[in-house]
Formats: structure tokens, C-alpha cells, sequence
């Protein structure tokens, strides 16, 4: 469905060589599936990421959507069909959390165009799907951190059709927020069929709720696979320079990974 | 954030349609009562009822006459200086995602400010139009400073925009302002005296020459204003994730600190810089519409206006026969009331 074919990209630097932050990405995305990108800092995974959204435009290579250059379509066009959830989100006024999910709707209106019930409609089918119902009404930068995700993945929801792009989605949150956000995203994946691309720096929510791994370093693809294969202690040794141990834990279903050491 | 309000009221929960209906009707009768009753009050009393008589020729009808032509004009003029000045701070509060930002925060009235001032201390001595050199100086120097503002916004790149924009026009400011200084000590003591009284601001409008010149770059910044209040929402809450939903930023960007730039130089150059209307409009109007940018700005444009009246009545009444600067007026109020603002968001 969404797939980038050797995407290349270089932040220009005046009096230097421009800077190479992605060297021939490619990766394709089934409909329905968890992607995860995972990759030290620096290694390319939020620049790729604004490239999906089409927010950067790469030197060289093409993303598609279901066969169709996102190059081709417009800005609106594009963000009614693939959303981002950024880290952290700030809003500078007192927005409540119905206004927050309602500018998800913002790409399928007209400039002067306000919303209907349709839209209205749709934005109380997000804030049910995630759980949020009840604080509709609440002003948003009241929330706790979990909350104010939720409340984010909700206007996501209630943009795009096809596909949400994470980046680093819990990054900003304690651990018991980490999990409810983990078993949210998994849950809108299995009931909605939502496609998720998600960049993280946690290893083990990688392995909770991604199907496929793709490891990135320096801008390159070193490694991309089914999770149970991919996510190998080698991968982890080779992306961190360390040493880590990595099981299947029967409790918590999936493989985890135990860091045990810097190498070096 | 104790006085943060918790849950936005039920109000919130009706469709933008209803809410917006509302708020323009509202503001938009408070704004037309200000106007139809601010020029009855002062020296001569006269009534509403003789002045629409129209069983009276308006030759011989002196209450219209001291209505329409010694009283109106300075009316509609607080009224456009206002809402300009509304409108440009709601703008670049939320272009620089900045609740405390000003019409003044990007040296735009700076600019304005250095161009009247070497007008007054130059001697320059013409008109335009009906439309002499001070105010012309001063709509020339707030288009300069916008210029060097924009200069800034497009030299920059890869979005770290609002802290650059922010600082960039902060040391414009600073940087127009030592210029001023300089002008004012080549004046003599008579510029100076109008120096100073330009700089406290007032609405001393007798014709409607000048307020008619300022509607032609207002009639710009609307028209750009019209495109942006759903755009700013989005903004204000994170550019990229704007940019990701869709909003060309970079156009809006342009669009919004050119417009806001225009109503800032165009209000400036009316009644001179009048300080906190473009501050404390907006968070007040905030207060009571919610942060949806499709009611603050016509609800801040339509108040605005409705409270520059207001504080231009107490100007010119309060200590009668003379008449304040209003820029004093809207200081001592404004004063009080962003400290206040300043210290509930802690």
C-alpha cells in the first residue's frame, strides 16, 4: 500500500558538503500491517518519516500510495490519507479536545468551509476508538501526558484513511502510559485494520506491536524483516554497540530485549 | 495551573456554525452601539433620535452635524485602529505560538514609530492625497521594518521558525529604537514636544481623508486575514504537524505577517502606537469564545474596535475640557491587566 523506493535525502549545509541523512531507503508497507522503524539517533528515522508525510521531499527515488506518487497529489490530498503523531504535542492556547481532534478534518475541508455532522460524527468515532470520549471537553493542556497522546492518535484518526506514521509515540511518556499507548495502538490495529509506521528507540514496544522491523543506520537499511527474525542480538549489537540479550518471554508474548553492556 | 480552566464549557460542544453565529452578532452589536454612542458624549450634548431626524435638512440639523463631522470620524478611526490592532496581535500570537505577542513584538510600530519621528524632527513638509507627511513617514517606516522582518522569515529554513522570527524582530526593535533615540537628540524643543506626544498615541482625527487612506491597506490585510483563521489553529498547535495535515506554511506564514504587518503599519500611522489593544483584545476575547481562531479573530476585530472607543471616551472626558493621549488611557488599563494574565498562567 504505502512504499518508498530508493529514497535518498541530504539537508543542505551552506560552506559544507550538503549532509546525507537517508541513502537509498526502500520499504514497502501492506495494508494492515505494523511497521517498525528503529535505528540510533541520527540514523534517519524522523527524516524518513517527514518524507512519508510528505513534508520533505527527497533528492532522489519516490514514495507511493497504492501505486500513485505522492509527488502527484496534493498536500491536502495526501494528509487525507496518511496522518503523523508526533512525540510531544503543545498547544500555545486553551484548545479543548473536541477543537484538537476536529483539525484532523482539516485536509477534507474547504478554506471557508466549517464542519457538519458528518465531521463531527467522525471526530466522536475517534474519540471512542481511543478511549476518550469522556474528556471531550476538557481543555487539552489540562491532560496527562497519556491522555494528551490519546486525544493526538484520536485527531490522526480522524484525518487520514489509510495509514498513521509515529514517530517515537511514547518516547515523552512514563511507563505505565508507554503500555496503555502500546495496547492502543495494537488494538486500533486489529479492530480498525489501521496501518501504522512507528519510529521508536524502545526495542521491547517494537517487539510488542510490530509485525516487520526495519533497522537503519546512517542513513542506510541494514536489516529488514519479519520482528522474530530481524530483532536479533546482532542487529542490536550492530544499530547500538551493545550487548543485549534477547528471549521470547512467555509472559509477555513477544521477544524482549534485556541491554546488558556498551561494547567498545 | 490552578486558574487554568479545566473543562471549556458546554458552549464548546455546539457546531462551530452555531458558536460563530453567535459571536459575531454579539461582538457585532457591541461594536455598533459603540459607535452610534460614543459621539454623543462630550462638550455639546446631543441626541441619537435628532441626529437621524430626518424631517430636519442636515444644514440646519446641528446635532448631526457636530455627530458626522466633529465626533464620527474620531470614532470610526479608534474603531479601525483597534480591530487592526486586534487582528495583528491574534496573528502573531499564533504565527510565533506566542500568547504574549504583540503587534509591537516584530519592530513593525518601531518602524512606524522612526519613520514619524524623522517626518517631525526633518521637517518634512507635504501631502499626499490630502494626507500630510507624518503619518506617510510612518506607514513608509512600518513597511520597512516589515521588510527587513520578511528578510529574516524566508532567509531562514528547515522550520525552526517562531524562536527566529521572535528573536529576529525582537532585536529589529531594539536596533529601530536606538535609531529613534538618535533622531530625538538632533531635535530641537518644539520636535520634540511632538515627538513625545506622537509617541503616546492619539486619535486627534477631524476629516475622514486620513481614515479612508488607512482603509487601503487594511482592505489588504483582511483579505488576507479571511484565509487564515483555520490555518493559525493549526499552526499554533505545532507547524510540522501543520504541515503534515496539509498547510502550505510557508505561504501562510507570508500571508500572515504581511497582512498583520499592513493593519499594524496602517493603524499606527492613524493614531500612532497605542500600546496593549493588541494584547489584551485577544486574551479576553479568548476568555470567552475559547482559542478556535474562526471566532477569536472576527470577535477580536469586531471588540477591538468596541474597546478602543471605550478607552478613547475616557480620554477625552475624564479630565474635560482636555483631552488625553488614548495611549495613556490604554496603558493604565492594559497595564493591570496583562500582569494579571501574565501571572494566572503560572
Amino acid at each position: 500500500m504505502l512504499a518508498a523506493a530508493d529514497v535518498s535525502f541530504a539537508y543542505a549545509r551552506r560552506g559544507a558538503p550538503d549532509h546525507r541523512v537517508l541513502d537509498a531507503v526502500s520499504l514497502t508497507v501492506r495494508r494492515g500491517s505494523v511497521v517498525g522503524l528503529l535505528g540510533p539517533n541520527g540514523s534517519g528515522k524522523t527524516t524518513f518519516l517527514r518524507i512519508l508525510a510528505g513534508v520533505l521531499t527527497p533528492q532522489s527515488g519516490q514514495v507511493t500510495i497504492d501505486g500513485r506518487p505522492i509527488a502527484d497529489m496534493g498536500r491536502r490530498e495526501l494528509a487525507r490519507r496518511v496522518a503523523v503523531v508526533p512525540q510531544e504535542t503543545h498547544s500555545a492556547f486553551d484548545f479543548s479536545v473536541m477543537d484538537m481532534v476536529l483539525m484532523g478534518r482539516y485536509p477534507h475541508l474547504g478554506t471557508f468551509e466549517l464542519e457538519g455532522p458528518d465531521d463531527q460524527a467522525i471526530a466522536r468515532d475517534a474519540l471512542a476508538a481511543t478511549g476518550t470520549s469522556a474528556l471531550a471537553a476538557r481543555a487539552f493542556a489540562t491532560l496527562s501526558g497519556g491522555e494528551k497522546q490519546r486525544v493526538v492518535i484520536a485527531g490522526a484518526l480522524a484525518q487520514a484513511s489509510d495509514a498513521l506514521l509515529l514517530d517515537e509515540p511514547t518516547a515523552a511518556l512514563d511507563l505505565g502510559y508507554q503500555l496503555e499507548i502500546t495496547a492502543l495502538l495494537r488494538r486500533l490495529n486489529q479492530e480498525r485494520g489501521t496501518t501504522m509506521i512507528v519510529s521508536t528507540h524502545d526495542l521491547n514496544l517494537a517487539a510488542a506491536l510490530c509485525e516487520e522491523v526495519v533497522l537503519l543506520k546512517q542513513g542506510r537499511v541494514v536489516a529488514q524483516g519479519g520482528t522474530e527474525a530481524t530483532l536479533t542480538a546482532e542487529h542490536v549489537k550492530l544499530l547500538y554497540e551493545v550487548d543485549a540479550d534477547v528471549q521470547f518471554h512467555p509472559l509477555a508474548g513477544h521477544l524482549t530485549v534485556v541491554p546488558l553492556a556498551r561494547t567498545r | 495551573m490552578p486558574a487554568r480552566v479545566e473543562a471549556i464549557g458546554g458552549v464548546n460542544r455546539r457546531p462551530v456554525r452555531q458558536r460563530l453565529l453567535w459571536t459575531v452578532a454579539g461582538f457585532g452589536t457591541l461594536a455598533l452601539a459603540a459607535c452610534l454612542l460614543a459621539p454623543l458624549v462630550g462638550s455639546t450634548r446631543i441626541s441619537l433620535a435628532a441626529v437621524f431626524d430626518r424631517s430636519i435638512p442636515y444644514g440646519e440639523n446641528i446635532d448631526a452635524q457636530i455627530f458626522f463631522v466633529a465626533r464620527l470620524p474620531r470614532v470610526l478611526a479608534a474603531a479601525l485602529v483597534g480591530s487592526a490592532l486586534a487582528l495583528a496581535g491574534v496573528v502573531f500570537q499564533a504565527l510565533l505560538r506566542n500568547p504574549l505577542a504583540s503587534p509591537d513584538t516584530l519592530g513593525v510600530s518601531a518602524g512606524a514609530a522612526l519613520g514619524a519621528m524623522m517626518a517631525i524632527t526633518f521637517g518634512l513638509d507635504f501631502s499626499l492625497l490630502g494626507i500630510s507627511a507624518v503619518p506617510l513617514a510612518s506607514f513608509a517606516g512600518s513597511m520597512g521594518a516589515l521588510a527587513i522582518v520578511y528578510g529574516l522569515s524566508t532567509a531562514r529554513r528547515r522550520g525552526t521558525s517562531a524562536v527566529v522570527l521572535l528573536l529576529g524582530g525582537v532585536t529589529v526593535h531594539a536596533l529601530l529604537s536606538a535609531v529613534i533615540a538618535f533622531v530625538q537628540y538632533l531635535a530641537d524643543f518644539t520636535q520634540t514636544f511632538r515627538n513625545v506626544r506622537w509617541l503616546m498615541g492619539s486619535l486627534d482625527v477631524a476629516s475622514y481623508a486620513p481614515i479612508v487612506a488607512a482603509l487601503v491597506p487594511l482592505f489588504v490585510a483582511w483579505a488576507g486575514f479571511a484565509t487564515l483563521p483555520r490555518v493559525l489553529d493549526l499552526i499554533s498547535v505545532g507547524s510540522e504537524s501543520a504541515a503534515a495535515r496539509g498547510v502550505n506554511i510557508e505561504r501562510t506564514e507570508r500571508v500572515a505577517l504581511v497582512s498583520a504587518s499592513l493593519a499594524t503599519g496602517a493603524a499606527v500611522s492613524l493614531a500612532g502606537p497605542v500600546s496593549f489593544v493588541g494584547i489584551i483584545v485577544p486574551h479576553l476575547v479568548r476568555l470567552i469564545v475559547g482559542a478556535d481562531h474562526r471566532l477569536v479573530l472576527p470577535a477580536s476585530a469586531l471588540f477591538g474596535g468596541a474597546f478602543l472607543i471605550g478607552c478613547d471616551l475616557v480620554a477625552r472626558t475624564i479630565v474635560a475640557p482636555l483631552e488625553l493621549p488614548v495611549g495613556i488611557v490604554t496603558a493604565i488599563i492594559g497595564g493591570p491587566v496583562f500582569l494579571w494574565l501574565l501571572f494566572r498562567r503560572m
